[in-house]
């Protein structure tokens, strides 16, 4: 049943280029919200986003929370002698006048417990908690597979 | 100078030239071992059984003959491996028929969950090129040993997750190691590295 509500959602709120929109909350411009597909509902998903910090003061991204996914939490992958690992996240530095991204290989969401696959061309929302400016919803848009970002004419 | 080199030596200062030549003879073993210990072994002098995502049996002596691009992974990965095979699926593409030649490889390192089945499913979104293999837990233990790589699986969340090796080994037609492009390496090197062991 859930998961049914879930497709639903995600049926309504497909939209092309969703990934390409700018979301703002105070200073913060969020923006690139993407996912990549999965096979299945087993498989962790995962979350890429960028933020641009245009205000005075430093900021960071302290949590993650979607109805996509039972346990969505941040993760960096971290490369050590070569051998890649994925530890926790506790917060997410977002300097002020700075960007950061979650992109591949470095900062990530790693949404674990689907409640439905990520087909692409889905989308879904995932509520970011900053720890000054609050909490703001973005709609994250499913990409393929092999997707390594999306194609908007201001991604770099 | 000499006469210097003379009077310490001559000082009773045998002691810290003992000392020395020691540390001396300790630190060119630390040198020369280490990189010597950690390069892949020779395809030929690898061994173990796998079996790829098409259900055929794999055998090192099989890759003789063709130049081999491998890397280890798993496809409950979020990140690193849909990364890394894009990429490759991207090189592969790049090079073109070139890259009929190249035996490339995706090794999975938790075969508990990544079953041919799963391999098979999960490489459908890549380059058809990739080959998928799995097997045993100590089969794949030993194609990791042969490549001089490392993974452990972690406890995470009443679930797990796996560290792993995350380069790209490339291996020469008559089975040497060549090179290894590196997870965080700049992608505009990867194909000349490649075209390397096509040559």
């Amino acid at each position: 049943m859930k998961s049914l509500i879930l497709s639903a959602l995600l049926t309504l709120s497909a939209a092309p280029v969703l990934a390409c929109e700018t979301v703002t909350l105070g200073d913060l411009n969020i923006e690139h919200a993407w996912s990549r597909a999965t096979i299945g509902a087993d498989r962790p998903g995962v979350f890429y986003v960028e933020i641009t910090n245009n205000g005075s003061t430093d900021d960071a991204l302290i949590g993650i929370a979607t109805p996509a996914a039972g346990m969505p939490m941040l993760h960096e992958t971290v490369v050590t002698d070569g051998v890649a690992s994925m530890p926790h996240a506790m917060s997410i530095p977002v300097p002020a006048g700075e960007s950061v991204e979650l992109a591949p290989g470095g900062y990530h969401g790693m949404l674990m417990g689907l409640t439905a696959t990520l087909a692409e061309g889905d989308s879904f929302p995932v509520t970011l908690s900053f720890q000054k400016s609050g909490e703001v919803v973005v709609n994250v848009e499913v990409l393929s597979l092999r997707a390594e970002g999306p194609d908007c004419d201001d991604a770099n | 100078m000499r006469r210097r080199q003379l009077i310490l030596g001559l000082g009773g200062a045998s002691g810290a030239l003992a000392f020395t030549l020691g540390l001396g003879w300790w630190q060119s073993r630390g040198r020369a071992q280490p990189p010597a210990a950690l390069l892949p072994l020779p395809i030929g002098e690898m061994g173990f059984a796998l079996t790829n995502h098409r259900g055929e049996p794999v055998r090192p002596a099989d890759w003789i003959g063709r130049p081999t691009m491998a890397f280890f992974g798993f496809t409950w990965c979020p990140d690193v491996c849909p990364t890394t095979l894009s990429d490759i699926s991207g090189w592969l593409g790049e090079l073109g028929p070139d890259a009929d030649r190249l035996n490339t490889v995706f090794i999975t390192v938790d075969p508990e969950r990544d079953t041919q089945q799963v391999l098979a499913d999960y490489l459908a979104n890549f380059d058809p090129r990739i080959t998928g293999l799995t097997g045993s837990l100590a089969e794949v233990e030993r194609a990791v040993a042969g490549f001089r790589a490392r993974f452990e699986k972690v406890p995470r969340d009443g679930d797990y997750t796996m560290d792993h090796t995350a380069g790209v080994f490339l291996f020469r037609a008559d089975g040497r190691f060549a090179s290894i492009i590196d997870y965080h390496e700049d992608r505009r090197f990867a194909l000349p590295k490649i075209r390397r062991v096509l040559t």
